[in-house]
């Protein structure tokens, strides 16, 4: 088993003539947390997007899993998941109804025993027979999220998953990942743009501007190689382009 | 290969939906119930006043609810389809290991299923209000029926495939698109009642070759295989078309994006 979850060579989408992903090359090691970092229209959801086979790339390769995405998508599919805040589950069904229906389509067993375990864990037992559509912004997000961990996916792929939470929620949401992750020892790739996240989950991280991967590496590796005591400074001198002005600083 | 489990897994999304929404339950008997009752008095009035309605026996019960068949047939996969939209479900969808193939298949089921919640209360209505029951046509109506909810389908499908590729701004569609075909199918009057270079376009629909199929049991007790003959070829194709048109807009909304960003 290679100990590469993605791989991803010269991934490109071209909307007429913009570029909303140019030619982006990297790569996401198996059983971590990586983090797609990058400001509004960085290309993070065009990639997650192409990864994921909503979206088809221009140009490019993807390899997911050690399958080539363009011809084995449907081979992946089943070990993979993903949640997002720009799509959503039908909302007159209960949280029951749309675990059992999306249980169905994964082909899974057992599918009562997952949900009710899931549930459990995530804290959803009160709400499985209220309508998705009823539930507040954090509860909608722990569905998401139980909808997207029902496969017990070997690769998440999250797209701002803490988005419009509230900070106690979001901590409760970033704390069940890292402790899902580490006892499933699964695969997260997690487009954000919020830095706090990336430093605390991510133990890779690819910065995305303009529909390109800028620069990468570990937090700490990004923090002493721009000298900033933090991710969103680092963040802000490849956003405004101050890379240089920050090296030529030291 | 598609797989009955993921073609389950969508229709039991639909079944869920429909069992609890009073109000769709609702929407789904009112209109074909409401066409019956008043097509049934139109029926009964024209018995003594028309040669050729009293020569048939509730021919004009039967027509309306046949029409419903295909009405039904298309507006509950575009329905289907639309209901998907509106709850912006469609990226977990295709993010699953569900094929659009074996989606529209799911469609088309969850579309019987409405079609057969409507317009049964509708034709059981019709026996004790008019005295006429649809299932007096015998073994026909089976080949009636599936003839019209397969053209429904074709007609649902394509119109799925072109809100995908123009957007939620071609939803009208939905609701529209089967009526334009109600004069050429010669519902309620016979196809020579149409113009002769309107018969020639006709002949090209399935439902034509039905409803003179229709008449043709309810006047003369003949069974016309050469109508049912043709309707089953023009359906094949039909649908065949519709699907291959379908997966084109399919690949064409992965191209631009639209699976995720459903609106207008």
């Amino acid at each position: 088993m290679s100990d590469i979850a993605i791989h991803v060579e010269g991934l490109t989408k071209r909307f007429g003539p913009v570029a909303a992903v140019d030619g982006v090359d990297f790569t996401v090691p198996r059983g971590g947390i990586t983090g797609l970092l990058g400001g509004n229209g960085a290309g993070k959801t065009t990639t997650i997007s192409m990864l994921l086979g909503l979206l088809e790339p221009t140009g490019g390769r993807i390899t997911m899993l050690g399958h080539d995405m363009a011809t084995e998508r449907h081979r992946v599919l089943p070990r993979i998941n993903f949640s997002s805040p720009y799509v959503d589950l039908p909302h007159r069904l209960t949280v029951q109804e749309n675990l059992t229906v999306y249980g169905h389509l994964y082909g899974l067993s057992g599918i009562r025993r997952r949900i009710d375990r899931i549930a459990d864990a995530l804290d959803l037992v009160r709400f499985l027979d209220r309508p998705s559509g009823a539930l507040s912004a954090g509860q909608k997000t722990r569905v998401a999220l139980a909808k997207a961990l029902l496969n017990d996916p070997d690769l998440l792929l999250l797209d701002e998953p803490t988005a419009s939470l509230d900070p106690d929620t979001a901590d409760w949401i970033r704390t069940y990942l890292e402790r899902w992750q580490r006892e499933r020892g699964a695969t997260i790739l997690l487009a954000s743009h919020n830095m706090p996240e990336v430093e605390r989950m991510c133990s890779q991280v690819l910065m995305l501007r303009q529909g390109r991967i800028v620069d990468q590496g570990s937090p700490a590796d990004l923090l002493a190689r721009y000298g900033r005591e933090t991710l969103e400074d680092v963040f802000l001198d490849i956003a405004r382009d101050r890379r240089r002005a920050a090296v030529a600083a030291d | 290969m598609l797989a009955l489990r993921r073609i389950y897994a969508v229709v039991l999304r639909h079944w869920f939906l429909l069992r609890k929404s009073w109000p769709r339950l609702f929407e789904l008997i009112y209109w074909p119930t409401m066409q019956v009752v008043l097509w049934g008095f139109i029926n009964q009035f024209m018995a003594t006043n028309s040669s050729w309605v009293a020569q048939g026996a509730g021919v004009l019960i039967a027509a309306v609810l046949l029409w419903d068949i295909l009405f039904r047939g298309q507006i509950g996969v575009s329905m289907g389809f639309l209901e998907e939209m509106w709850s912006r479900n469609l990226g977990n969808l295709f993010v699953s290991p569900l094929k659009p193939g074996e989606w529209v298949v799911a469609l088309m089921v969850s579309s019987l299923i409405r079609t057969l919640i409507g317009v049964t209360p509708a034709a059981l209505i019709a026996i004790p209000l008019f005295g006429y029951s649809l299932f007096s046509l015998g073994l026909p109506l089976i080949a009636f029926f599936l003839c019209l909810i397969v053209m429904g389908w074709s007609i649902g499908i394509l119109i799925i495939g072109l809100i995908l590729r123009h957007g939620m701004g071609a939803e009208s569609l939905a609701w529209m698109s089967v009526f334009i075909l109600a004069p050429v199918s010669a519902v309620y009057y016979p196809l020579s009642a149409l113009p002769g270079w309107l018969q020639a376009i006709a002949w090209m629909l399935p439902s034509a070759h039905v409803f003179e199929g229709m008449r043709a049991v309810v006047f003369d007790a003949t069974v016309r295989w050469d109508h049912l003959a043709w309707a089953a070829g023009l359906n094949a194709l039909y649908l065949a078309a519709a699907i291959a048109a379908f997966m084109a807009f399919f690949r064409d909304a992965r191209v631009r994006g639209a699976l995720l960003q459903t609106g207008e």
